[in-house]
This record gives structure tokens, C-alpha cells and sequence, in this order.
């Protein structure tokens, strides 16, 4: 049970897809200037790569090693598909609003590397928690970007005001050049971060 | 014409695809530390996107559109893409050695990336007609060499710049293409 919340925490904040591996940053950046939009995305991408690492572990056996990454990648592209057309069918305004962010969930590094490291080596429920927390990794990522990107762009958080009218809202956070610029700072602070638990850590040492 | 030029006009720096639509930034960070390599990337992405986008409006028209299988669209555009760019792989190893010292490389990098995957896809969505979907892959892929050769460019001297050291390298990278970014949203309104 122990090994299994390691793997499933990993994903969460040492090995986060978004912000310590940098993978994936196309959709983070492109569908994040709303909440609901970040959330939809970031659960779409939970579902894609928790199945797909089922699938891929269910099938490691089988597979010859040398046509593996056709394989993946059909795989993958099959359970896209199949998320398109349900939310095509029941929430048409999301797969709108997503556009073709949707149908490039296909090509996210993220989802072959954690096929091809964890789940083609791994038996079936461990495969399933790496998949899980990478997923919710993404989505926190996810989140916390939207949030701020909603929250100084237009004020308000899933469509609720929260600074009131009187707020005057810094436009370029939901153009593009503010998730560019917003993430740099990120990263930055990411690494000011750990760069600070780590001399912290050296201090200790000596003392 | 007029409309051929502004569909060019527009691929190319109003709707450009890394710094508009966030669209290959793996790439365009990877590769842009270098000029030479830059230029050789840009090129090898433009020539992709444009014989897969040929490729894919094919394959649409004359067997996913008629047949009804158009819900297939996703997979079939990436398991041809791909393969079609190890296909192409192969050709150019054998044939033109050379060619492949140079190039090679990108070649492998770019086989299921979203920027050659999201061209045709887009082509297709938007209904353009076989003209009008080469006219936009040759923009959307020389948009994307602009890019990357502006930013390499920049990085280049952003090496003897004094960076504060949490921001060094990635960070950094990504404010720059923010004000890039800013910059090409003044073409906005060209159109």
C-alpha cells in the first residue's frame, strides 16, 4: 500500500509533468485562460494516461519490443478518439472551447514516456497509480496556471466575480504573451525554491 | 490570389503557430539555443508539414471523407504522419547521405510532433480546398523557422547578459517568448 502512494505521489510534486519535467506545455499554455477549460483538459489528460498505462501493462507481454512505439501511440490515439466523441456528444461548448488541444492530447510526451518507462516494465495496478498521479499532477499544474491567468486576466474564478467591477483587468495575462511570461516566472520560482531548500539542507549538514 | 496571400500572410506571422497558438514549444525551446540548428529545424518542419499535409488531404478526401470515417481522423492522421516521416527517414539516409547529415536528426525528433500533426488537422477542420491547404502548411511552417531563428538569435546574445540565477536557461527562455510573443500580436489587426 506504502509503495503505492510513492508512486502515485511522485507524480503530484517531485515528478510533475508541468512544472519540474517541463513536458506537455503546449495545452498548459494554450487552453489555461479559463478554469473550467484547465480542468476539462487536465482530466481529459488523467483519463488518457491512466488508461493508456493500463493498457500498455494488460498488453507487455504481447507486444514486440521493436514495434512498441506504433503500438503506444495507436493505443493512445484510439482512447483520445474515444474521449472526443463523448464530449462532442455531451458537452459540445467544452470540445469547442478546447478545439484542437483535444485531438493533440495524442502527441503529449508525457503519456508515451510514462508508457514507455513505467507501465511497458511495470504489472497492472502500480501502472495505474503512475498513470493516476501523473494525471492529477497535470491537473494541479494545470489549475494553479488557470487560476492566476483567470483570476488577474478578467477577475474573476470560474466565471464568479471576485474582485468586484471595479477591478480593471490586466488583459494580457489570458493573451498569449502572459502564459509565457508567467510561466518563465514560475520556473523561476520553482528553482529560487529548491535552491533555497538546498542550502538549507548544506547548512544543516555542517553545523 | 488576394485570398491565397492572405491565408499565406496570415499562417505566417498574425496566426503564428508557436507564439500564437503555443503549438511545437518543445521544439522551439529544445532546438533554439543554436542558430545554425534552428535554421536547419525550421527547414526540416516546413518541408514535413508540408508533404504530410499533401498526404493527409489526400487521405481525407478520397477515403475517410467518402467512406464516412471521419471520426477516424485523429488516429489515421498520426499513425500516417508518422510513419510516412520514418518512411521519409529512410529515403533521404539512402539516397542522399548528405542531406541526411544535416537534416537527419530533426527528422526523428519531429515524426509525432504537435505542430506537424495539427496542420493538416486544422486544414481539414477548416475545409480548405488542396491549393489553400498546401498555401497554409508552407506559411504555418516558415512561421514556425521565423520563430525559432528570431529566438535563437536572441538567445545567442542573451548569453553574455547578466540573468538573475533562478531564471537562467528555461525561465528566462520563456519571458523572452513572451515578448515575442507581445511583439507578433501587433500583427493582429493587419488583417
Amino acid at each position: 500500500m506504502k509503495e503505492l502512494w510513492k508512486i502515485f505521489y511522485k507524480g503530484l510534486f517531485d515528478e510533475n509533468p508541468i512544472f519540474i519535467l517541463a513536458l506537455s506545455l503546449c495545452p498548459a499554455l494554450a487552453v489555461t485562460t479559463n478554469v473550467i477549460n484547465a480542468l476539462t483538459m487536465g482530466l481529459t489528460v488523467l483519463f488518457v494516461i491512466s488508461t493508456n498505462n493500463v493498457v500498455v501493462s494488460l498488453t507487455r507481454h504481447l507486444v514486440n519490443p521493436k514495434v512498441r512505439v506504433p503500438v503506444y501511440i495507436t493505443s493512445i490515439a484510439t482512447i483520445v478518439t474515444v474521449v472526443q466523441l463523448v464530449l462532442q456528444a455531451y458537452f459540445p461548448v467544452l470540445y469547442k472551447a478546447l478545439g484542437i488541444y483535444l485531438a493533440l492530447v495524442v502527441v503529449f510526451a508525457i503519456i508515451l514516456a510514462r508508457a514507455e518507462v513505467f507501465a511497458s516494465k511495470n504489472k497492472l495496478i502500480p501502472s495505474f497509480f503512475d498513470g493516476f498521479g501523473m494525471g492529477v499532477g497535470f491537473t494541479i499544474a494545470m489549475l494553479v496556471i488557470a487560476v492566476i491567468r483567470e483570476l488577474l486576466g478578467n477577475g474573476t474564478i470560474m466565471g464568479y466575480s471576485v474582485f468586484g467591477a471595479a477591478y480593471n483587468p490586466a488583459l494580457i495575462m489570458v493573451l498569449p504573451p502572459g502564459a509565457f511570461i508567467l510561466i518563465g516566472y514560475m520556473i523561476g520560482a520553482i528553482r529560487l525554491y529548491n535552491q533555497r531548500k538546498e542550502e538549507k539542507r548544506l547548512k544543516g549538514s555542517e553545523s | 490570389m488576394a485570398e491565397y496571400f492572405t491565408l499565406f500572410i496570415g499562417s505566417v506571422v498574425v496566426n503564428n503557430f508557436v507564439l500564437t497558438k503555443f503549438l511545437g514549444l518543445c521544439i522551439f525551446f529544445g532546438v533554439s539555443k543554436n542558430l545554425n540548428a534552428s535554421v536547419g529545424m525550421g527547414m526540416a518542419v516546413t518541408s514535413v508539414i508540408t508533404l504530410s499535409s499533401i498526404l493527409a488531404w489526400i487521405v481525407y478526401h478520397f477515403v475517410l471523407f467518402p467512406f464516412g470515417l471521419t471520426f477516424l481522423t485523429t488516429i489515421v492522421f498520426v499513425v500516417l504522419i508518422a510513419s510516412f516521416v520514418q518512411l521519409l527517414e529512410l529515403i533521404i539516409k539512402k539516397q542522399a547521405p548528405a542531406l541526411y547529415n544535416m537534416w537527419g536528426i530533426y527528422l526523428v525528433l519531429i515524426a509525432t510532433n504537435c505542430i506537424v500533426l495539427s496542420v493538416p488537422l486544422l486544414s481539414v477542420e477548416s475545409d480548405y480546398d488542396f491549393v489553400k491547404s498546401i498555401v497554409f502548411a508552407v506559411g504555418s511552417g516558415l512561421g514556425f523557422a521565423l520563430a525559432l531563428i528570431l529566438m535563437a538569435s536572441l538567445r545567442e546574445k542573451l548569453a553574455y547578459a547578466n540573468v538573475p540565477k533562478p531564471l537562467e536557461g528555461t525561465g528566462i527562455a520563456f519571458i523572452l517568448a513572451g515578448m515575442l510573443s507581445l511583439a507578433f500580436l501587433g500583427f493582429s489587426g493587419m488583417l
